[in-house]
């Protein structure tokens, strides 16, 4: 799978139209000397295995290249970028999950009510729901007519956090920054919001479906018949058994989240690895691209491992029957 | 002679009974209907876009910039959602829109469910080597976020409608690939694939006459859900710059070129998106309807 990815990644790039060097050089014109030089400096002049194979090894050391742009390595940028984008995306799966699950238990067990369809009917609006547009209409509502809330960035720039662990509603903890932390709780809420909607929508609904399927156990009715309480036969025989489902529709969020990152941090300017990958893209960033489409895979697969570790913790069985 | 016309007609009368029972399973949910009578709705709207939109979308009135919709204050009668930045006519250039992103959601759609049974198909017949290279292949794709894989496939490409829907089909084309090889193979097993093969069928006539048939439903409702997803990813490389490029009434480039007078212009962003929420909505609605209908573990027994 990772060589999968780093392949894929690195043909990608190859195909890519335009020449990388041009791109580097600019207006100003280039000698064919230089030109070489650059060529040799890149690896171009290698053949194609070649150069990926030294991309794989470089990639094994922690290597991930160079940008073009700023010159600075790959995984330098990434990882000072990164924090921001697990900040905003740690929020909005909260937000997702603190609504989302309760909303799918509290329909699945009013099943067929006037709550179940609004809960339903709402969760498939936010489903269908084209974020960039949500995002702008909430600016327009919260930062514009009621300005609650600010429209752009991660915090007011007369906050000067100093930089300890990258996220920055730590470090603003940390700092002594009267304020600081309020701000940039404060710049998150829309962010989170609008990020949040799509898996919200989608725990809601997979919460439901697997909450229904538990309910008609036979161990839920013989707790009902037992005469136990609705919050100890909701809470813990049924959400139980219901968990595996919703964590795994909870760890297939990640990708939702790092797609919708793209256009939640386009539209309010948040300095993460959404908005660094659009850059790059448009700045034709070869490297970067490349870099950064192989290190948000890596997150991707590493989250989806844990996932699956995490089943055996929920539910025991699955480890003792292998 | 007879035998075979008595045939046909037996044939008929089997898919005239198997529509009914669709239908009947379809609309007992409403809203599935309120989807598919809105998407019928677009559909016409697409067509007939000419006869039925007030203005050319790409007129320019340069004596109406930014005028409100037609409810508010200041709002003209001539232009019932409003005009944009250019006096542009919103309402016509939605309309023109809806041509862009049905088309878009179409075609994503038609190069998927091909593109995706043949492969699929190719993995469960052939088994093997051939089916963990696809697989694999297939894997990797899904492994990088939808949008950020379109997004990079379509800066490999350029920019642009259709380059756009080449890449959103290449992102979507693994749901397609594995639905296909799993109901395949489940249905390779059956006792009327060996009974083809026994009576000397040959692979494709196995393969797309015997088996495909039996592998449907399940694709037509994934390509409905598709749909709408396809058209929520073009809007969104829309909105980025790296879809359909303006002038074209993309509903996401509408958002996108209008982005700077959200805040004192709003319809001109609000109009579009809700053209986009309430299409997808509609055509997730008619999905729903359609897999309660066509998903046999869920029909009621």
């Amino acid at each position: 799978m990772f060589f999968g990815v780093t392949l894929l990644a690195f043909g990608f790039i190859r195909i890519l139209p335009g020449d990388p060097i041009l791109t580097i050089a600019g207006e100003r014109s280039m000698k064919p000397e230089q030109y070489a030089v650059m060529m040799e400096r890149l690896g171009f002049d290698k053949p194609v295995w070649e150069q990926y194979l030294d991309y794989i090894l470089g990639i094994l050391q922690g290597d991930f290249g160079t940008s073009f742009l700023t010159n600075r390595p790959i995984i330098e940028e990434f990882m000072e970028l990164f924090p921001a984008t697990v900040e905003l995306g740690v929020c909005a799966m909260l937000f997702a999950v603190v609504i989302g699950l309760p909303a799918g238990i509290f329909a699945a067990v009013k099943r067929r009510t006037f709550y179940d369809q609004g809960i339903m009917g709402i969760s498939l609006v936010g489903y269908s729901m084209p974020i960039f547009w949500w995002g702008l209409l909430l600016i327009i509502l919260f930062s514009n007519i009621l300005s609650l809330t600010p429209v752009s960035g991660r915090i007011s720039f007369l906050y000067d956090v100093e930089t300890v662990t990258g996220f920055l509603l730590i470090d603003s903890l940390l700092g002594d920054e009267d304020g600081a932390f309020w701000s940039a709780l404060h710049h998150l809420v829309l962010p989170s919001i609008v990020l949040g909607t799509i898996p919200l929508a989608i725990i809601a609904r997979q919460t439901r479906s697997a909450m229904l399927e538990v309910l008609s156990e036979d161990y839920v009715r013989t707790a009902k018949a037992k005469g136990l309480s609705p919050i100890r036969i909701y809470g813990l025989h049924a959400l139980r058994n219901a968990m595996i489902t919703v964590i795994t529709v909870i760890g297939l969020q990640v990708g939702v989240l790092l797609a919708g990152a793209i256009l939640t941090e386009t539209i309010f300017s948040w300095p993460g690895i959404g908005k660094w990958i659009i850059f790059s893209v448009f700045s034709r960033d070869y490297f970067a691209v490349q870099g950064g489409l192989v290190l948000i895979a890596m997150c991707v697969m590493s989250v989806n491992l844990i996932v699956d570790l995490m089943y055996g913790l929920i539910n025991p069985r699955i480890l003792h029957t292998r | 002679m007879s035998e075979t016309t008595n045939g046909k007609i037996d044939q008929r009368g089997e898919v005239h009974r198997q529509l009914a029972e669709f239908w009947f399973y379809f609309s007992e949910s409403k809203t599935a209907v309120v989807g598919l009578v809105f998407m019928i709705g677009v559909l016409l709207m697409a067509l007939f876009a000419d006869v039925i939109s007030p203005h050319d979308p790409s007129e320019q009135f340069r004596e109406f910039f930014e005028v409100p919709p037609a409810w508010v204050e200041g709002g003209s009668s001539q232009f019932l959602l409003g005009t944009d930045y250019a006096g542009r006519d919103i309402l016509s250039r939605i309309i023109h829109g809806s041509r862009l992103s049905l088309m878009a959601g179409g075609i994503v759609i038609l190069i998927c469910l091909t593109s995706g049974i043949v492969i699929g198909l190719a993995a469960a017949y052939f088994r093997g080597i051939v089916e963990t290279l696809i697989m694999r292949v297939m894997d990797t794709i899904l492994s990088v976020p939808g949008l950020l894989m379109a997004l990079v496939l379509v800066a490999v490409l350029g920019p642009g409608l259709l380059n756009a829907m080449i890449a959103i089909s290449i992102t979507y084309m693994p749901y397609f690939v594995r639905l296909t090889r799993a109901s395949a193979i489940s249905e390779a097993s059956r006792e009327y694939v060996v009974a083809s093969r026994v009576a000397g069928a040959g692979r494709l006539r196995i393969m797309f006459i015997t088996i495909l048939p039996n592998c449907m439903a399940p694709l037509i409702v994934q390509a409905t859900l598709s749909f709408s997803t396809a058209i929520l990813d073009t809007a969104a490389l829309g909105f980025l710059g790296m879809g359909a490029q303006p002038p074209q009434p993309e509903w996401g480039t509408l958002i996108a070129e209008n982005r700077d007078l959200m805040l004192s212009a709003p319809w001109t962003v609000t109009f579009p998106g809700l053209a986009i929420l309430l299409a997808v909505l509609a055509i997730n609605l008619l999905g729903d309807g359609l897999r309660d209908a066509l998903d046999p573990r869920l029909k009621r027994s």
